[in-house]
């Protein structure tokens, strides 16, 4: 009973991982979903084929094939990576393949006349996506995009299973070593929905402030 | 390491055979969670305030938590509490109640998405509560729903290979044996991920039928 803090410190040292992952696995989705999604509008057809095949490609399997696949099967062919970079990886690029059919879906919602708009005032495709298109379009992206930060919280749990000590890791060495089973697992359970909570507030906030200054023109 | 394809051959009954539990292991997660979905939606409907909340708070811990952790816990905490299953049954119920939260949603929007009027005509045209349930909201409001939760079903499908962590013997879980035993990975990990892209590819076209059939949920 007395190394309870020991155990709790080992769990909270898997905590930061998990933040760790969930940061850098959001930075990757994030860039990813909006070359992707700009990529399924583009002018040319390769490009939207390119874009059409990754994405459903990451979204035809679950991110545990990736990720095994990412880890187990690319060494092979010579790209060795640390589990911190499969993980990282795996997440980005299958939450990003997510991401990307909101980037095009937001992008697409944008009132036609905004487009013709652009074009009758000589704007370039680079002004108008800049200064018209993705200022409106970013309100309509952001509570899909906090939906799927937090399905990729929940995600970086699959990375323990590639020997990433991450808070799911940590709670099965705990389990190992004490054979107590309720403590370790209603801790990181407490502690995963505390994330996750603190995400959709945090999203939440954002939102108020992107859309502020908005209302009356929707 | 180059492809083999007798390998790959043979392997293939030993991967069948998980498929087939995974196969197994949706259809069973489904039902689950189109049961205890309603239940949630109803429960959460509640005129009992509490009833209503406590609900809404359990459905939104188990939406914020990962499926995995809740696989670990329905399979190394209960028998500690007295309640032993088999890692089948274990996993059945975590993720048939992981997607019952999903499911509840879509049960919610469903029903909300009947306009009130046609709750106000039922009532002026002395509707008993069973009449109006049956004959005016429910054949109105699950069409839209079937659409998403096919969506949703795909999605239980894609996330069984989770249910090899608690030792399911599952199509991803033949393929590590298989991996682990021939310290071949390429062709297992590979087939794995075949076989779930085709199920899904061919999904998302009866999706689409789907939704063209049936419409989308307006959200």
């Amino acid at each position: 009973m007395g190394d309870w803090a020991g155990y709790l410190t080992l769990i909270l040292m898997g905590a930061w991982v998990t933040v760790k992952l969930t940061l850098m696995g959001s930075a990757l989705a994030l860039v990813v979903a909006f070359i992707a999604g700009l990529g399924r509008i583009s002018r040319h057809a390769w490009v939207r084929w390119l874009a059409t095949a990754y994405i459903e490609f990451f979204r035809g399997t679950s991110i545990f094939v990736q990720l095994f696949w990412i880890y187990f099967v690319l060494p092979m062919t010579g790209a060795e990576l640390t589990p911190m970079q499969a993980g990282v990886m795996a997440l980005g690029l299958n939450v990003g393949a997510y991401g990307a059919e909101v980037v095009r879906g937001a992008i697409l919602a944008v009132p036609r006349d905004q487009h013709e708009a652009c074009v009758a005032v000589n704007l370039t495709r680079f002004q108008r996506m800049r200064h018209v298109i993705l200022p409106q379009a970013l309100p309509l992206m952001l509570p899909t995009f906090g939906n799927n930060a937090i399905e990729l919280l929940k995600a970086t749990s699959v990375v323990s299973l590639i020997s990433l000590s991450d808070m799911t890791f940590q709670a099965q060495v705990v389990r190992s070593q004490t054979g107590s089973t309720l403590m370790p697992f209603v801790t990181i359970l407490l502690l995963y929905f505390a994330m996750s909570s603190a995400l959709s507030f945090g999203m939440r906030r954002l939102e108020r402030r992107v859309t502020r200054g908005l209302d009356g023109v929707r | 390491m180059e492809w083999d394809w007798d390998f790959a051959w043979s392997i293939m009954p030993t991967l069948l055979a998980g498929f087939r539990i995974t196969l197994i292991a949706t259809a069973l997660g489904a039902v689950v969670a189109a049961v205890l979905g309603l239940v949630f939606a109803i429960l959460r409907r509640s005129a009992n305030r509490a009833v209503a909340r406590t609900t809404g708070f359990v459905v939104e811990f188990i939406r914020g938590t990962p499926l995995l952790v809740q696989l670990y816990f329905i399979f190394y905490v209960l028998p500690d509490l007295g309640l032993r299953l088999p890692a089948l049954t274990a996993g059945v119920i975590g993720m048939g109640l992981h997607y019952a939260t999903y499911a509840a949603e879509v049960y919610r929007g469903g029903i909300e998405g009947v306009p009130r009027g046609q709750w106000e005509a039922a009532k002026a045209t002395n509707l008993t509560t069973r009449q109006t349930w049956l004959h005016v909201v429910l054949p109105q409001a699950v069409p839209p729903m079937i659409p998403a939760m096919a969506n949703y079903l795909l999605a239980m499908f894609k996330e069984t290979p989770l249910l090899s962590a608690i030792t399911v013997l599952e199509l991803m879980n033949q393929a590590k044996s298989v991996a682990n035993s021939s310290y071949r990975y390429v062709e297992p990990m590979t087939l794995v991920g075949v076989m779930f892209l085709v199920v899904s590819l061919i999904s998302v076209v009866a999706l689409r039928w789907l939704e063209r059939r049936y419409g989308r949920i307006s959200r």
